[in-house]
């Protein structure tokens, strides 16, 4: 039932088996960027590891540059990119936490550098397993932000974000997130393209303002009060373009493929009355847990968002105009306040009822009775003294 | 060699055990040796601070009886700074990959030396990052495969004593997981020092540097060390006598160093009490 499965009978010759870190190196091979500076860090290391193996055997030019650290990989990537090369690289948690200083830079600068993240919970405690704190660490930075929920989503965003990072109204990073483990480390059949279709849909990297051109370009420079905040204006109002020009991005992959992507996608929403907001590899549970409430007559349905920064605000309110109850699950938490999902969903829509819900941080497991006694919640009336629901954890909570 | 059989498990959390290092990994023999040159110095254990920072070698503060702290990745000896500052009575001991000391915590490595504060590192360095999988790390030999240089690593390599010395460190020794009974000797001198002092240790990592690398299994490598090092000259701050015949394919190990320099937490208190503070008092 998902939607961007085809009604075509598919080539089974172009699937291969790949977890979703081999998936993204096969798209880095196929992109072929110039540059590709990296620092290992669990769960991401499959991906550079499989690409290393690429260029060794010659099957990329790419110059792969082992950094001594993310800070360092992440500014050899901007300088890279600046100086008008194609520059991507990959990280994680702890991996994107150093880098962070360096991810405003490449926003700032326009570097349109295409980062691929497996989600991974910040430390500390230490724990190398999935959850979105760290790219919600990289929230604020005006990188795009696209959060994908199967390993054949990361091979097509990866081909796609080049395209969306580097277009001439855009010119920002865009960070494509997989979960760790769930996603990096699992084994799919994952369709892919042709080499030269993968080509040509990305182009030749053309920055409009290299510096080895022959015009002389200064970047970085000092900006103070008097032209600091329209330089901001500049970089806030590329990234809300990033979804104006989203939309014949998909249009023109889903044309390679069939698989038309958009920036949230609703299920079972058409009737629904009470419904869920969720991002990640835990679609598949949510859409288990309304596929079990629809049997029971229960008129619920999910929206997975895909695109999280620029946040398809009006799209959501659109899914979201006639439901009664809303419950937003957020892979991450903002203590002291409410979750970064739930605040942009509640900014977006006009229901009166909408819960936070706070679920698998530090990989722990989402299941489908997990979302059965959300939906139940929302049956009931809201309790106030009580606003965060921890899915998976208050019911641990309770029993000490 | 007297106290081999000695019963090091009150060192040791037992609860912790079996260690999450691979079969024939080198670090366990260096939390071995730690654990001696504890025994040996009779320190209060509850005086002793076991820091590490991320990788198989960050994992050593989780092994003993001390307190201990497991802090980011290359960020451990501006921990123990702090840690240090606040309370100079405590013996730091500082378990580091060569992955925290030599890429990405390399700044706070030279700034800790060069301060000469009283700690003692011990530089895991099995030439690779294994925690994550057998990645290219600053200590990969050149032509050395590496999963991210399966042709050869094209870069040479840190040299963790070279930096040491340059930085000021004022106890610098290297030795290798070979040397059994080297190892807890220079431990326990190295945290008896008044001031910064490092023990680098080869390490044998046979689950990726020595797989991918053909190097056999755990003894090959610590034969392949024995064969591969020479021993500098025992005399204190002499220039090392070894000819350059002898370095082709060998590194030196031994004691390279042992100064008495200014302390900084001494400096610190001396400025202190200087300005009619109370610091360290």
């Amino acid at each position: 039932m998902t939607s961007w499965f085809t009604d075509k009978p598919q080539d089974l010759r172009r699937f291969r088996v790949l977890t979703g870190g081999q998936a993204v190196a096969e798209a880095l091979r196929q992109i072929d960027p110039d540059v590709f500076p990296v620092y290992p860090i669990t769960p991401q290391t499959p991906i550079i590891e499989a690409f290393a193996q690429c260029v060794a055997d010659g099957r990329s030019h790419a110059r792969i540059l082992t950094a001594e650290s993310e800070h360092s990989a992440m500014s050899a990537a901007v300088g890279a990119a600046l100086a008008g090369a194609r520059a991507m690289t990959a990280t994680a948690s702890q991996g994107l936490a150093y880098m962070i200083e360096i991810v405003y830079l490449a926003a700032s600068l326009r570097a349109p550098v295409v980062i691929a993240v497996g989600n991974r919970a910040l430390s500390g405690p230490i724990n190398i397993h999935g959850d979105h704190s760290d790219g919600m660490l990289a929230r604020d930075s005006g990188v795009v932000q696209v959060y994908v929920t199967t390993a054949q989503e990361a091979y097509d965003w990866m081909v796609m974000g080049v395209r969306l990072a580097e277009h001439g109204e855009v010119l920002l990073p865009v960070m494509v997130g997989l979960d760790g483990f769930t996603l990096t480390h699992s084994a799919e059949p994952v369709e892919i393209l042709a080499d030269a279709a993968v080509q040509e849909f990305v182009g030749p990297y053309a920055y409009p303002y290299p510096l080895l051109s022959e015009v002389a370009g200064t970047y970085g420079a000092f900006a103070m009060p008097e032209h600091y905040f329209e330089i901001k204006r500049q970089q806030i109002a590329a990234l809300e373009r990033a979804e104006a020009v989203l939309p014949a991005i998909t249009r023109s992959f889903a044309k390679l493929c069939g698989r038309q992507y958009a920036p949230l996608e609703g299920y079972c929403m058409e009737d629904a009355e009470r419904a869920m907001v969720i991002m990640g590899s835990q679609r598949g549970t949510a859409q288990e847990a309304v596929d079990k409430l629809r049997e029971r007559g229960q008129k619920v349905g999910v929206v997975t968002v895909r695109l999280f920064r620029p946040f398809p605000r009006r799209d959501l309110a659109e899914q979201l105009r006639a439901v009664q109850a809303i419950a937003v699950f957020d892979r991450a938490s903002t203590p002291g306040s409410f979750p970064p999902l739930y605040l942009d969903t509640r900014a977006a829509v006009r229901t009166p009822r909408v819960d936070s819900v706070i679920y698998g941080l530090g990989g722990r497991d989402l299941t489908p009775d997990d979302i059965v006694a959300v939906f139940d919640r929302l049956k009931r009336p809201a309790v106030d003294a009580d606003p965060i629901f921890y899915a998976g954890s208050d019911e641990i909570e309770q029993e000490r | 060699m007297s106290d081999v059989g000695a019963d090091l498990k009150r060192y040791l959390r037992s609860p912790m055990m079996p260690t999450v290092w691979c079969p024939g990994c080198g670090h366990g023999n260096i939390a071995r040796a730690i654990a001696t040159a504890l025994d040996r110095l009779a320190i209060d254990l509850g005086q002793v601070v076991i820091l590490g920072g991320i990788g198989c070698s960050g994992r050593t503060p989780f092994y003993f009886n001390t307190n201990a702290m497991h802090t980011t990745h290359g960020r451990v000896l501006a921990f123990a700074t702090g840690l240090k500052l606040a309370n100079p009575r405590l013996t730091l001991i500082v378990a580091m990959g060569d992955g925290d000391a030599l890429a990405i915590g390399a700044g706070h490595f030279v700034h800790a030396a060069r301060r000469n504060i009283d700690l003692t590192v011990i530089l895991y360095n099995n030439s690779i990052y294994g925690m994550t999988g057998g990645q290219q790390a600053p200590t990969t030999p050149f032509s050395f495969r590496s999963t991210t240089s399966p042709f050869g690593s094209i870069e040479p390599t840190f040299d963790a004593v070279d930096l040491a010395l340059a930085a000021g460190a004022t106890y610098v020794a290297r030795t290798t997981t070979f040397d059994f009974a080297e190892m807890p000797e220079l431990i326990s001198e190295a945290i008896r020092h008044p001031g910064f002092a490092m023990v680098e240790i080869l390490s044998q990592c046979p689950t990726y540097f020595g797989r991918l690398n053909k190097l056999g299994d755990a003894p090959d490598m610590l034969e392949y060390e024995r064969d591969h090092t020479v021993v500098a000259d025992e005399e204190p701050n002499q220039a090392v006598e070894i000819t350059r015949q002898d370095l082709v394919g060998n590194l030196p190990v031994g004691v390279f160093r042992r100064e008495i320099r200014p302390e900084y937490v001494q400096q610190y208190a001396e400025l202190s009490r200087g300005r009619g503070g109370n610091y360290g008092a």
